[in-house]
């Protein structure tokens, strides 16, 4: 038996695997450790001696055991962060993180798709995983699904290695492919047969799976249609609807959203939302249309050049890498919005907001209409709504709206690539 | 295989001290075979090296949990297999390729039933008459031979269920679905071969059972028991060669991307070996110029055996040369003589029936090769297509 091994994998020399082994100086610290791991350096302490099936561990851990000190080189200015070592292993019965990578790197011949890709992923969590086209989303989720081998590095899902193990993960791993296909001569319904028979469901199981999934995306309709006579966007629903089919514990969606309408999308999110609320699946979604998923994802990790620059929740990252300040929004009253600038009322309610504590500046709109922003300190943008809102309820100021700015996952992902790339520039200029 | 010898296979039990070290192995096996060998005990001196300290810094993966896997019971290549057989059975090129090879039989078969007729009236109890409905062309034209005619057409069934196996899903994508469920990437082309091959099984025996219906029932011959074996060994050794079409087939589309571009070479390629015409042309311009036939009536006859050598080398010579032996009993050799003694020795022998294990055994080399050939062209496919990107 041959395994699936991809052609242009070429670990071998030793030459084009060094680079790939050191985290270029001066680039930010890859993959923020998640909530679950701290970054107690410890070796392979934790991991237990003489698991089923493989080598005893003293063997494994003393080859490991160097790195313990983690001895810098001089040469780096910045110290390398080393990925955190695995946790204590789980007693029996409690079950793996669905999705684990450590040093996760798919090279093909010279381009380096996936770096370095450290990733956890708790039950019942959506991550979303977000990049332009070409960031080595599809790349990473094909390595976590065992359709191709990484260079270096490991992935677990579900507790397994899916180079060595991919039935297993495969069982237990949802997938809906980037630009998803069905047999067009066949129905709906026939096509989520036979991936039902693929995954060895009884027949009677079958039925049940496969109505309860049509219903949830909203294909029960037209599940005995031709799938050739579908939307793009109902072959996306019978594709989320497929991979429900195995009754997953792990979903990984690329790009799910991408063809659906607007309304649908809505639909396909809060069906996300109620799958990993419910069942506790693990979601892990890419998608290069941040707005729309922003609202769905517990944690987003940002993805850019095969290597995640920053992960975390979106007000972290807003934290990270958007505006210093915290923004607030308010519209006045119509009467006032339409006075000048001489306008006494107007005057005294803007004194009256620069005086709130903590607003470092009050920014009118440039038209009558416009609504005046309020800069304040970074983290208290409630406080300062809160304020604001009392405010108007003594009639202080005549307001009609008070909202917080919170910058979008758009900002965001363009100020941390900005980021990077300057950091890139200043090294390279360095 | 079974499920459990394949993991046993791919799974931790390598052999390798792999599984505990994630990746590491794969790169130290990698370094050896460079011949920049380090021992696996000098772990201590390895780790002094940046390298090796940068590489050791991703930790070792966790354990395995245990594998729940309940009722496996049947092999997954089989569902894969069903489903395409459903597929092919319920595809208009089924019933195409049922009516071309159905034609292409009954119309030399309608024009030899006179001549048929008139020998077996001649000659009853001569040689296997049943089986000339097979052997006999009208007037004595070759080419006009059921099992010439079918030996011409039947490769057309083998590329046209599997040029677009491969390549069809993949631009279809249901690829990377069809693999992202609990199968093994074999399975899928394990399961499309067996498929192809159950389908042209059943269209040849159709054929088979059409001609020998004609034969019952227009020109009232019945076969002797020892004929219908006979023609049980030619129709296997017909599904045979039709499966190494068939693999040939698949192999085009794994390698190439367009379903329509791969049709398009198993057509060239059947054109010019399966067609007698256009194969027997090119060899004997090769041969002609290798082996010139000019001269004694030796050397005649030594070019005329080195171009059957090289005609040797299309599976479609093997094939008829193979397929007249099992069919007609009364054909003793396959070679054409290579001496002018030899020459004579057949002339003076006597005409005599080869009983069917004769006839096996003139032809297993003919067999052998088809055989070799087949497995060649699935392993080609098989190899490629596992090694293959998800996305092309």
């Amino acid at each position: 038996m041959i395994p699936p091994r991809p052609k242009s994998r070429r670990p071998a020399r030793p030459g084009t695997v060094r680079p790939a082994t050191q985290t270029p100086p001066g680039a930010p610290a890859p993959a923020a450790p998640s909530a679950g791991f701290t970054g107690t350096p410890a070796g392979g302490a934790g991991r237990p001696a003489g698991a089923p099936g493989r080598r005893p561990a003293p063997a494994s851990s003393a080859r490991y055991a160097p790195a313990k000190p983690s001895p810098t080189p001089p040469q780096r200015r910045e110290p390398r962060e080393i990925p955190p070592p695995l946790p204590p292993e789980p007693a029996a019965g409690t079950v793996p993180l669905p999705i684990t990578t450590r040093g996760l790197t798919k090279r093909y011949d010279h381009v380096v798709a996936v770096d370095g890709l450290d990733l956890d992923i708790q039950p019942g969590e959506i991550f979303g995983l977000l990049g332009q086209n070409g960031a080595g989303k599809t790349t990473t989720i094909l390595m976590l699904l065992g359709l191709t081998e990484p260079t270096r590095g490991w992935a677990r899902v579900a507790g397994f290695d899916p180079t060595r193990r991919p039935l297993e993960v495969k069982r237990r791993v949802g997938y809906l492919p980037d630009a998803v296909g069905f047999y067009g001569a066949m129905s709906g319904r026939e096509n989520l047969r036979y991936t039902a028979r693929l995954n060895g469901l009884a027949r009677r199981d079958a039925e049940a799976k496969i109505n309860e999934a049509l219903d949830q995306v909203g294909m029960a309709k037209r599940a005995d249609d031709r799938v050739a006579t579908y939307s793009r966007g109902m072959l996306q629903r019978l594709g989320i609807a497929d991979a429900l089919i195995k009754d997953p514990t792990v979903l990984i969606l690329d790009e799910p959203t991408t063809a659906i309408d607007p309304i649908g999308v809505v639909e396909i999110l809060q069906l996300l939302r109620r799958l990993a609320r419910e069942r506790g699946i693990a979601i892990l979604l890419s998608s290069h249309l941040l707005s729309q998923v922003q609202s769905v994802c517990d944690r987003v990790g940002i993805f850019a050049a095969g290597r995640l620059i920053g992960v975390g929740t979106v007000p972290e990252l807003a934290a990270r890498f958007g505006e210093s300040d915290d923004l607030v929004e308010i519209g006045f009253d119509e009467s006032l919005a339409h006075a000048g600038p001489d306008d006494p009322t107007l005057a005294k309610a803007l004194a009256t907001l620069r005086g709130i504590d903590g607003v470092r500046a009050v920014e009118p709109g440039s038209g009558p209409l416009d609504p005046v922003i309020l800069r304040a300190d970074a983290g208290t943008g409630g406080k300062v709504r809160a304020s604001i809102l009392t405010l108007a309820a003594t009639g202080a100021v005549p307001l009609t709206s008070v909202r917080e700015i919170l910058p979008s996952l758009d900002d965001i992902y363009r100020r941390a690539v900005e980021q990077r790339g300057l950091d890139r520039s200043r090294r390279a200029a360095a | 295989m079974t499920d459990d010898e394949r993991l046993a296979i791919d799974g931790p039990a390598d052999g390798e001290p792999e599984p505990a070290l994630g990746v590491e192995a794969p790169l130290g096996t990698a370094e050896e075979a460079l011949g920049n060998v380090e021992a696996p005990q000098s772990d201590e001196d390895e780790s002094a090296e940046p390298e090796d300290e940068a590489r050791a810094a991703i930790p070792a993966p966790p354990p395995a949990p245990p594998s729940d896997r309940g009722a496996m019971t049947r092999p997954r290549w089989t569902t894969i297999a069903a489903k395409e057989f459903a597929d092919h059975i319920l595809s208009v090129r089924f019933y195409v390729l049922l009516l071309i090879l159905g034609v292409a039989a009954l119309i030399p078969l309608y024009f030899a039933a006179e001549q048929i007729r008139s020998l077996a009236s001649s000659a009853s109890g001569a040689s296997a008459v049943f089986l000339a409905l097979f052997t006999i062309g009208p007037q004595g034209i070759d080419f006009l031979r059921v099992d010439q005619f079918v030996g011409i057409a039947a490769p057309l069934l083998g590329v046209a269920f599997a040029f677009d196996a491969v390549n069809g899903e993949r631009h279809e994508g249901t690829l990377p679905r069809l693999l992202s469920q609990p199968i093994h990437r074999d399975d899928v082309i394990n399961g499309k071969f067996a498929a192809g091959l159950a389908i042209i099984a059943l269209v040849l025996a159709a054929v088979l059972v059409v001609i020998s219906g004609f034969g019952l029932l227009r020109l009232g011959i019945t076969p002797a028991g020892s004929e219908i074996v006979r023609l049980v060994a030619w129709y296997l050794l017909t599904v045979l060669y039709v499966a190494l079409w068939l693999a040939f087939g698949l192999l085009l589309s794994v390698v190439i991307e367009r379903a329509a571009t791969s049709a398009l070479v198993g057509l060239g390629v059947w054109l010019f070996v399966a067609v007698p015409y256009f194969g027997q042309l090119l060899v004997s311009l090769i041969g002609g110029v290798v082996v010139p036939a000019t001269g004694s009536a030796d050397q005649i006859l030594s070019a005329a055996s080195a171009q059957q050598f090289l005609l040797r080398l299309l599976p479609s010579t093997l094939y008829s040369e193979a397929g007249i032996v099992l069919l007609n009993p009364a054909v003793t050799a396959v070679s054409t003589p290579a001496t002018l003694d030899q020459y004579t020795q057949l002339q003076e022998q006597i005409p005599s029936l080869l009983s069917l294990d004769q006839s096996v055994l003139l032809v297993w080399p003919h067999v052998v090769a088809l055989l070799a050939l087949t497995a060649l062209c699935f392993g080609l496919a098989y190899v490629s297509f596992m090694r293959q990107e998800v996305r092309a």
